[in-house]
C-alpha cells in the first residue's frame, strides 16, 4: 500500500504530468487526479484502445505482447501502461 | 508415438484353430503387357503436377442494400460496476474502491507499471523524441496538382427527378445547403412532380433536413444574410414567398398574384438594408421588382428593362440573372436572355436614369453574372459557349473571354478567396475551375462532376465547399485543394496588373475602331458633297465592280482575239475548230456582257462620275484593285499557259498531219 502509493506520488511529481488514472478490467477508474467526467471518459477510450492494441500486436505475433501505449498528440501525450488487469494511464505535456 | 487398434474377439466366437502347412507358389495369373495398345497412348513429357484435397472456393461479389443508419447521441452512465453496488451512492463507490486498492494484486502490478511508467515520462522529459530538427520558416510547398473531390452527394428523395435550378449556402458557416428544384423544360413536367424544395445538413447526405412547400416549384431561392433562418424564394409561377425556418415547412407569405411576375422568377437576391427585409427578384416578363418581404402583397418599386428605356414592357428584355454586391447597394447588374449585360442605378431620379449602360457580347441569354470580389470593377459573365468577363468602363466588349466551350455553360462563380480563380458549371455534366494567373486559355481543371447536365453551382464563405445542381435533382459538394482555395501571395496585385492590362488594350481597341469609323465618315460626307446629281450613294462599291469586272472581261476578249488570230494562222484542225467555236461563243457571250456593263454605266453615271468614283475611293479600293488586278494577272497567265498548250497541241497536230502525208 506504502509502495503503491509512493509510486504514484513519484509519477505525479514528474516535470510536465498533468493527471494520472488507473483502471481496472472493466473500464472502472479505481483512483484518479483528473475531474470525474475526464477521468471517465479517459478511463472507457483507453481501456477500448488498449485491449484492441494489444490484440493487433498479438494477432501478428501470439508470443508478442503489448508492453506500452504513447498516443502523442498535439496538445500532450498520453501513455498507458498495460497490465492483464489494470492500466496506469499519464498525461504529460512534453517539454517544449 | 505408435499408433494401435486394438481388436478384441471372445474365445467362444473364434472358430477351430487354423491349420497352416506350406505349398509352393504357383502362378495364378499372368498378364503381359499388349504392345498394340501403344497406338492408343500418346507419350507425354513428364510434368510436376501438385495435387491438394481441399475444398473448391470461388468469388462472388455482393452488394447489399444500403443501410441507411442515422446518426443520435446515447448518454452513457458509469457502467462496469458490480451489482450490488450503487454507482450513486458515494460511500459504497468509494469503500468498493478502498476494498480493490488493498488487493495483492492491485498492488504488486500497480508497483510495475509504476516503473515502466517512470521510465517513459523521466524518456520525455530528458530527450524531446519527436522534436523537428528540420524546421524552416517557409517550407517549400511541393505543388500539388489542383483536385476537387466529391465529398458527398445529395439525391433528391423523389421519385421524379427534377432539376436543381438554384442553390443557396447558409450564411452561417455553411452547415447547410438550401436547393431549389424545379423543372425547367416547357410544359414537360410530369403531372405527380412534386414541388418540395430542399433544405439539406452537410451532416446527414441521407435526408434533406427540411423540406420547403410553396404553391408552385421554386426556381431560385437565397438564403438572408442577415438572419439566417429566413429564406426567400422565386417560384415559377411568378410569386416570391418567404419562409421562416422555424415556423416550418409552409411560406410564412406569399406574393399577391397581381403584383408578381408573369414568368418564372429566375434570380431573387436580399439586399443590404437597415430592416434587413429587401429582396429583388429578375424574372424573363422583363421586369425588376424590389419587395419588402414584411409585406409581399406589393412590390415596393418596380423597373422595366427596356433598353429604349420607354418603360414599354413589350419592348423589354427578359431577365434571367441578377448581380448585387453589398459593397454597392444602388448599382446592380442584369444578364438578359438577348445577350446584354444591363447594369442599373436603384437610386436614379427618373425611371429613364435608372437604366444605366447596356454591355453586349454574348450570343445567347446570360445565365449568370457576379462581379469579382476582389475587384468590383470587373464581373464575369456566362452564356452561349464562353464566359466573359468585362471591365465596367469599356462597354464595347468584354476584356477577357474563354474559348468557345463544346458545351453550354451554364452557371458561374468567383472564388471568394482567390481573385484569380472561378468556377464554371456546363451541360456536358463538367466543372471547370479556372485559374487566371495560371492558365488562361484552358481551365485549371476539369472535373466531371454527373453524367447529367450541370445547371447550378454555389460556393461556400470560405471557397473550399462547392456545391452543383444537376438535371437529375443530385446535389455533389465537392471540395477544393488548398492550392486553389487558399490565397497566394502577391496575388492581387498580380491580378489587378492583369485586369489593367486587358482594360487598357480594349480602351485602346475601341479608340482605334472610333477613329476608323470618324475618317470613313469624313470621308462619305466629303463624297457627297461632289456628288450633288448623285441619287443613291451606295452605287458606290456596286460601280466599283461593275468597272472592275468590264476591264477584266475586256482583258479576257483581247487574249482570246490574240489566240483565234494564232489559230487562223496555223492548219485549222477539227478540235481547234470546236475549240475556236467554244471561244468564239465565249467571246461573244462576253462581248454581250460588256454591252450590258456599258450600258449600265451611261445609265448611273457618267465619265466623270466614273472618274470621282476613282479619285474618291482610290485609296480603299486600291487593295480591291490589287486584287483584282492579281486575280486578272493570274487569269493572263493561266491564258498564256492555255495557248501554249493549245500551240503544242497545234505542233503535234501538225506534225501528225506532215507525218500522215508524207507517208
Amino acid at each position: 500500500m506504502a509502495d503503491v502509493e509512493e509510486t504514484l506520488k513519484r509519477i505525479e511529481g514528474h516535470k510536465g504530468v498533468i493527471g494520472t488514472i488507473i483502471v481496472n478490467s472493466e473500464g472502472l477508474p479505481i483512483r484518479t487526479t483528473l475531474d470525474n467526467s475526464t477521468t471517465s471518459l479517459y478511463a472507457r477510450l483507453l481501456r477500448s484502445f488498449t485491449t484492441l492494441a494489444r490484440s493487433a500486436v498479438r494477432d501478428v505475433d501470439p508470443q508478442n505482447d503489448l508492453t506500452f501505449v504513447r498516443i502523442r498528440s498535439k496538445k500532450q501525450e498520453i501513455l498507458v501502461a498495460p497490465e492483464n488487469n489494470y492500466l496506469l494511464v499519464v498525461i504529460q505535456n512534453p517539454s517544449e | 508415438m505408435e499408433i494401435t487398434y486394438v481388436y478384441t474377439k471372445f474365445r467362444r466366437e473364434f472358430g477351430r484353430p487354423g491349420l497352416f502347412s506350406d505349398r509352393a507358389e504357383t502362378v495364378m495369373v499372368d498378364i503381359q503387357p499388349n504392345p498394340n495398345l501403344i497406338s492408343n497412348f500418346v507419350v507425354k513429357t513428364p510434368r510436376d503436377q501438385a495435387t491438394q484435397a481441399c475444398v473448391d472456393m470461388c468469388e462472388h461479389p455482393v452488394n447489399t442494400e444500403r443501410f441507411e443508419s442515422t446518426n443520435c447521441g446515447v448518454n452513457h452512465m458509469e457502467g462496469a460496476w458490480p451489482k450490488d453496488i450503487n454507482p450513486r451512492d458515494l460511500e459504497q463507490t468509494v469503500r468498493f474502491k478502498k476494498k480493490i486498492e488493498k488487493e495483492e494484486n492491485y498492488v504488486n502490478s500497480l508497483v510495475h507499471l509504476g516503473y515502466v511508467m517512470d521510465h517513459c515520462i523521466r524518456q520525455n522529459n530528458t530527450i524531446d523524441i519527436y522534436q523537428e530538427h528540420f524546421k524552416e520558416d517557409t517550407m517549400e510547398k511541393v505543388p500539388e496538382l489542383p483536385t476537387a473531390k466529391t465529398m458527398c452527394v445529395f439525391r433528391d428523395p423523389n421519385k421524379v427527378k427534377r432539376t436543381i435550378t438554384g442553390l443557396s449556402w447558409h450564411p452561417d458557416g455553411g452547415r447547410k445547403l438550401a436547393a431549389a428544384y424545379c423543372s425547367l423544360d416547357f410544359q414537360k413536367s410530369p403531372p405527380d412532380m412534386s414541388f418540395d424544395s430542399y433544405i439539406w445538413d452537410l451532416e446527414n447526405p441521407n435526408y434533406p433536413e427540411m423540406a420547403l412547400k410553396p404553391e408552385s416549384p421554386l426556381v431560385c431561392l437565397d438564403y438572408n444574410p442577415k438572419d439566417p433562418h429566413t429564406l426567400v424564394g422565386g417560384s415559377y409561377s411568378g410569386q416570391i414567398a418567404f419562409w421562416d425556418t422555424r415556423r416550418g415547412s409552409q411560406p410564412v407569405e406569399y406574393s399577391s398574384l397581381e403584383h408578381n411576375h408573369r414568368d418564372p422568377v429566375y434570380k431573387i437576391i436580399w439586399l443590404q438594408s437597415k430592416t434587413g427585409t429587401d429582396a429583388f427578384s429578375a424574372s424573363t416578363d422583363g421586369q425588376i421588382l424590389w419587395w419588402d418581404v414584411r409585406k409581399l402583397s406589393e412590390p415596393t418599386e418596380r423597373l422595366v428593362l427596356d433598353p429604349s428605356r420607354e418603360g414599354n414592357l413589350d419592348r423589354a428584355l427578359g431577365a434571367i440573372s441578377l448581380e448585387f454586391e453589398p459593397t454597392m447597394p444602388t448599382k446592380f447588374m442584369v444578364g438578359t436572355e438577348q445577350g446584354m449585360v444591363v447594369s442599373c442605378n436603384r437610386k436614379a431620379k427618373t425611371p429613364a436614369e435608372k437604366i444605366v449602360c447596356t454591355y453586349e457580347g454574348h450570343h445567347g441569354p446570360i445565365y449568370a453574372i457576379q462581379r469579382n470580389p476582389f475587384f468590383p470593377k470587373n464581373f464575369l459573365t456566362v452564356g452561349d459557349w464562353t464566359a466573359r468577363i468585362w471591365s465596367e468602363d469599356i462597354k464595347e466588349s468584354s476584356i477577357m473571354w474563354t474559348k468557345y466551350q463544346m458545351s453550354y455553360l451554364m452557371d458561374a462563380c468567383w472564388s471568394p478567396v482567390r481573385p484569380s480563380v472561378f468556377f464554371t458549371v456546363k451541360m456536358e455534366g463538367v466543372l471547370d475551375i479556372w485559374d487566371l494567373l495560371f492558365k488562361q486559355s484552358e481551365p485549371t481543371l476539369s472535373v466531371k462532376v454527373s453524367d447529367k447536365p450541370l445547371y447550378s453551382l454555389r460556393i461556400q464563405d470560405n471557397g473550399q465547399v462547392l456545391a452543383c445542381g444537376s438535371h437529375s435533382g443530385e446535389a455533389a459538394l465537392l471540395q477544393i485543394s488548398s492550392g486553389l482555395s487558399i490565397l497566394q501571395k502577391n496575388e492581387k496585385s498580380l491580378m489587378a496588373a492583369m485586369f489593367e492590362r486587358e482594360t487598357k488594350r480594349e480602351k485602346i481597341l475601341e479608340a482605334r475602331q472610333r477613329e476608323i469609323r470618324l475618317k470613313e465618315r469624313s470621308r462619305s460626307e466629303q463624297s457627297r458633297e461632289d456628288e450633288a446629281g448623285r441619287e443613291d450613294g451606295d452605287d458606290d462599291p456596286e460601280e466599283l465592280l461593275a468597272k472592275v469586272e468590264s476591264d477584266f472581261y475586256s482583258l479576257v476578249e483581247t487574249e482570246m482575239r490574240k489566240r483565234e488570230k494564232e489559230r487562223r494562222a496555223a492548219a485549222p484542225q477539227e478540235e481547234e475548230a470546236c475549240d475556236e467555236n467554244e471561244t468564239k461563243d465565249e467571246a461573244e457571250d462576253e462581248g454581250k456582257n460588256e454591252e450590258d456593263k456599258v450600258k449600265n454605266e451611261e445609265d448611273i453615271g457618267k465619265t466623270e462620275a466614273e472618274n470621282e468614283v476613282k479619285t474618291e475611293a482610290e485609296s480603299e479600293v486600291k487593295i480591291e484593285a490589287e486584287s483584282e488586278v492579281k486575280i486578272e494577272a493570274e487569269n493572263e497567265v493561266k491564258i498564256e499557259e492555255e495557248n501554249e498548250v493549245k500551240n503544242e497541241e497545234e505542233n503535234e497536230e501538225k506534225n501528225e498531219a506532215e507525218d500522215g502525208q508524207t507517208e
